[in-house]
């Protein structure tokens, strides 16, 4: 039987086939928990969570805190506008105090790419990557596989079209490290400026001319929101450009296979990525992905709490 | 695995204790009425599968059959959760005021049916639970016992009772490692 051996998770990278595959069978199976009356198992009583959270998220921050509260674990959420980091704390200083109070877990997400690598040999607790940087965002690219096994049962052989600011974007990095991983082929489009040069060694990658060229017999096309906090100015003249290269809408949304699913990171620009229709189209499974969200942050804090110590 | 090995029961054995069982939890709770079939992961699910089968023979209705998987109610494991994966815990339907048979394979320290039953009560407030099992191989560590038992087999600790199935979940045969 498959065991998860790490006491982090910072990036899909990071993580065998197996490794994937075990999380999303656990989170297919601690689903069931989120319809239960009483919403609890008590599997991680006693354990103290901190979510440290140096970016803006709702999604993410509380399903992390629903996914710990549902396990019994004990969360404690720090947003950085209200901590010691406004007066200049650093993040080594702010982690020893956190670990002087004893957490299992530290969530966190921060700017810096990689600053959890760096917080990794800092702690004894384990540390889970809730998105650092244009790095990964590895609970996000779980999740979205996971949507993307309910729909199809499988992940081997999928065609998967990712579309906008791929190298800005987490969620982009993630998926593909994962998909390839799990037999995925993909296909990203965006405007040259944001198509990180040298993507496609990372595996069945594929960097198409234009989005018809991506989204042509998808079975999944993931669209990624415009980061204007990260990206500055200078790397699309406007949106409305933007959206009528690179925009999801009802008529290249034929392109793809007639079922195929759409799906969103969030937070949504609504008429800049996506129209309006087909975010709130039959196609858009965006509320499932938030719905799995829960389950695979729980199978995240399980297994890493399971995991060997020390690998 | 180079140990000894005798096989307690075979297919036609377990089959029999199985339609026993099912006569004893009609006549205990006099008829279907109510009663639930809920089945341990893994084993437990799939001799649950095969109580309700003979019940259905017996009386004619169908029982409702549910499983459990306790990965998440364990107390064996303090501090060190294991790292497998967790099992599908599957109960499509309300637990209120039924009569719970709760099923296993073997019954052993009890430590899983204490699991098991603080599982259960998270799906609503059964009328009881009853307890079946295949096996009871004695060495309680918590005051519970069975309500239906395919057979009592006494044992050491350093022996391990297993019940084998086959890739259809049939139960094939109860077997001893020494």
């Amino acid at each position: 039987m498959a065991e998860f051996k790490h006491k982090h998770i910072i990036a899909l990278r990071d993580l065998s086939k197996e490794d994937i595959e075990l999380l999303i069978s656990t989170a297919e199976s601690m689903r069931e928990i989120n319809n239960r009356d009483i919403k609890k198992v008590p599997t991680l009583r006693g354990k103290t969570i901190i979510n440290l959270f140096y970016e803006a998220s709702t999604r993410t921050r509380t399903s992390f805190e629903i996914a710990g509260k549902r396990l019994s674990a004990d969360t404690v959420n720090i947003t950085t506008s209200s901590s010691s980091a406004t007066k200049g704390e650093t993040l080594s200083d702010t982690a020893l105090n956190l670990l002087a109070m004893k957490p299992d877990i530290i969530v966190m997400r921060h700017s810096v790419s990689g600053s959890h690598y760096f917080l990794a040999n800092k702690v004894n607790c384990s540390i889970i990557n809730a998105g650092d940087g244009a790095h990964e965002h590895p609970s996000q690219g779980l999740l979205d596989m996971l949507t993307m096994k309910d729909r199809y049962g499988r992940l081997d052989g999928l065609k998967v079209a990712i579309v906008g600011d791929i190298t800005h974007s987490r969620v982009a990095r993630s998926n593909i490290q994962g998909l390839t991983k799990l037999g995925s082929s993909v296909f990203l489009a965006g405007p040259p400026t944001m198509l990180p040069p040298g993507v496609e060694k990372l595996g069945n990658v594929t960097v198409c001319s234009s989005m018809n060229e991506a989204l042509q017999d998808a079975d999944v096309v993931m669209m990624l929101r415009i980061q204007q906090e990260r990206q500055g100015k200078t790397l699309m003249p406007n949106a409305r450009e933007y959206s009528r290269y690179f925009g999801l809408n009802p008529n290249n949304i034929k392109l793809a296979k007639p079922n195929a699913i759409v799906m969103h990171p969030g937070p949504i620009n609504r008429g800049v990525e996506m129209s309006s229709s087909t975010v709130d189209g039959e196609q858009s499974w965006i509320l499932k992905q938030v719905e799995n969200g829960v389950a695979v942050r729980m199978a995240m804090l399980y297994h890493v709490c399971g995991g060997e110590m020390g690998e | 695995m180079s140990s000894d090995k005798t096989v307690l029961m075979d297919g036609a054995g377990i089959k029999r204790a199985l339609t026993r069982i099912a006569h004893e939890v009609l006549e205990r709770n006099k008829g279907v009425s109510d009663i639930v079939l809920i089945g341990i992961r893994s084993g437990g699910a799939f001799l649950a599968d095969g109580i309700a089968q003979q019940i259905s023979v017996i009386e004619g209705g169908e029982v409702p059959v549910g499983a459990v998987d306790i990965t998440l109610y364990r107390d064996d494991c303090s501090g060190q959760l294991p790292h497998q994966a967790v099992g599908k815990t599957e109960i499509p339907f309300s637990l209120e005021g039924k009569k719970v048979i709760l099923v296993d394979d073997v019954l052993y320290t009890g430590r899983t049916i204490r699991a098991a039953m603080d599982a259960l009560m998270d799906f609503g407030r059964p009328r009881c639970i009853q307890l079946a099992v295949l096996i009871d191989r004695g060495h309680r560590e918590l005051p519970i016992r069975a309500d239906f038992v395919g057979r009592n087999v006494p044992t050491s600790l350093k022996e391990n009772v297993q019940v084998i199935f086959d890739e259809t979940n049939q139960p094939l045969e109860v077997v001893l490692e020494k």
